[in-house]
């Protein structure tokens, strides 16, 4: 994990060590926005000119990314993921880089209705979609009803899973919200607590969906 | 290392059929559906050699992103239906029990929402879940080109590891199962792995018995591909007993040692899978 991350310290505004890098040496050639997995574009490094055909390009690109209710212009290479792209360009970084493979749930969030892992989907291709991060849930200073249960009811230790597994109860209680225990552990069977704070997370949920059902 | 992906080329066809145009050309193009194996390998480093080209089928939703019942009865998955979609939709819930419940132990609900049934099968897996669900049920596939089609039998899809009958010019345009013939409490699904959500599996199962002489036993994680145990299944058909079938399975499947289990444990698992099966479904 620790090659592939980009969680170094980086400060809130400034130069960091990896911004430098990026910055040294690759030219980005203004294209339209468009996803390695959505739009009408070939990727290639060096690529011998085309006669004709699609578009070729190298470097940092610039996507527009509707987050939490909000359009975010940034540049990014086509291989990052939409949780780097959360996490390194947008400050974003309540969606936690863990496993960078789709296994531990710490990086979910919600995109066009569905939870997804946002290590799994490339930033270029979350374009046009509308994506809810664990940033977007409460409003002002006032928490949304799930994160106030976590509080009350003592669902985490260690709290590096939780913006995850809150996401993953927003996404449960939204499509069933009275779930039953079975339910509720098969929509969150995608999100691991090393702590293993999962009872307490459960009688979380059922004080948001007001008791438990079945 | 993250993999660079502006080392490789990726296609982004609008259709199905500039993807098939682009397919007919002769370059090899690796597709990406949900692109659950993909991210996996670039986020590892492992997308492969540099200048392969990939294809992404993102666009095609519109066209081939459906579960549907047909006027003959057959239940159709298109290629870039997600388990979801599969798992939550109500025909595949009354006829497809197996199919449910392999997808819903298909990675957890953030892989489900992505990867598609289609892409599991292409993949070639040895260890897909659902895959043994879907050959029992006797599943077909079809498989487009520019210029026609062809459908093929998902139990003689694959020619071993991770080698199957598809040509470079094709896809998997969408998965038919066949009218439900077996009764609820003929069918048995079972996933053995080291936890219930996010593990693949050490041996996995799908077997059902239709009462008229067709039984049907498919496995995965035993063999370089899954499989069909059919020695066993006439076996079973005629009525063999536990300690017979068993040891006609042996000949069928070839376990081996590898980093989820070892071959002396799956045998074990595949026996006592087998027993149980037999225990459940009338002979």
């Amino acid at each position: 994990m620790s090659d592939s991350s980009d969680d170094g310290a980086r400060p809130k505004s400034g130069v960091s060590r990896r911004g430098f890098l990026k910055g040294v040496g690759l030219g980005s050639v203004a294209i339209p926005a468009a996803g390695l997995l959505g739009g009408s574009v070939v990727l290639a490094e060096e690529a011998p000119p085309k006669p004709s055909g699609p578009k070729v390009f190298t470097g940092e690109i610039p996507i527009k990314l509707r987050i939490n209710g909000k359009d975010h212009d940034l540049k990014v290479e086509p291989r990052t993921t939409l949780l780097n792209a959360l996490r390194d360009r947008l400050d974003l970084t309540g969606s936690k880089l863990v496993c960078d493979r789709g296994t531990c749930g710490a990086c979910s969030v919600i995109m066009d209705g569905l939870l997804v892992t946002s290590c799994m989907v490339l930033a270029i291709d979350a374009q046009g979609k509308e994506i809810t991060t664990i940033e977007g849930l409460a409003s002002g200073d006032k928490l949304d009803p799930i994160q106030a249960a976590f509080i009350e009811f003592d669902a985490l230790q260690c709290g590096f899973c939780t913006p995850g597994l809150i996401m993953a109860t927003k996404s449960l209680l939204k499509t069933n919200p009275h779930p039953t225990r079975e339910e509720m552990q098969d929509a969150l069977s995608g999100n691991i607590c090393r702590c293993g704070t999962y009872d307490h997370i459960f009688a979380a949920i059922e004080k948001v969906a007001g008791g438990a059902r079945g | 290392m993250r993999t660079n992906l502006a080392d490789y080329e990726c296609l982004t066809p609008g259709s199905v059929r500039e993807a098939l145009e682009q397919r007919a050309t002769g370059r090899k193009l690796i597709p990406i559906a949900g692109g659950t194996d993909v991210m996996v390998w670039m986020n590892d480093g492992h997308l492969g050699k540099v200048g392969k080209v990939y294809q992404s089928l993102h666009a095609l939703a519109g066209e081939w992103r459906y579960v549907k019942t047909d006027t003959e009865g057959n239940l159709r998955i298109g290629a870039l239906a997600t388990y979801s979609d599969v798992r939550h939709h109500e025909d595949v819930k009354k006829n497809y029990p197996m199919l449910v419940h392999s997808a819903q132990v298909t990675g957890a609900i953030q892989i489900q929402n992505r990867g598609t049934l289609a892409g599991n099968i292409a993949n070639g897996s040895p260890a897909a879940d659902t895959v043994p669900a879907l050959m029992v049920y006797d599943a077909k596939l079809r498989l487009v080109n520019a210029s026609g089609e062809r459908v093929v039998e998902l139990s003689e899809f694959f020619t071993g590891y991770r080698a199957n009958v598809l040509k470079e010019e094709e896809l998997i345009s969408e998965i038919i199962l066949p009218k439900p013939r077996f009764a609820a409490d003929q069918q048995y699904y079972r996933k053995v792995g080291t936890r219930e959500a996010q593990a693949i599996s050490k041996v996995v199962f799908a077997g059902a018995n239709d009462g008229k002489g067709n039984v049907r036993m498919a496995w995965g994680s035993v063999a370089p591909i899954t499989l069909r145990s059919k020695k066993t299944e006439d076996a079973v058909a005629a009525g063999a007993a536990a300690d017979d079938a068993w040891a006609i399975l042996q000949t069928e499947i070839t376990p081996i040692d590898d980093i989820r289990s070892t071959r002396d444990y799956r045998l074990k698992v595949s026996q006592r899978i087998l027993a149980d099966f037999l225990g459940k479904v009338h002979q």
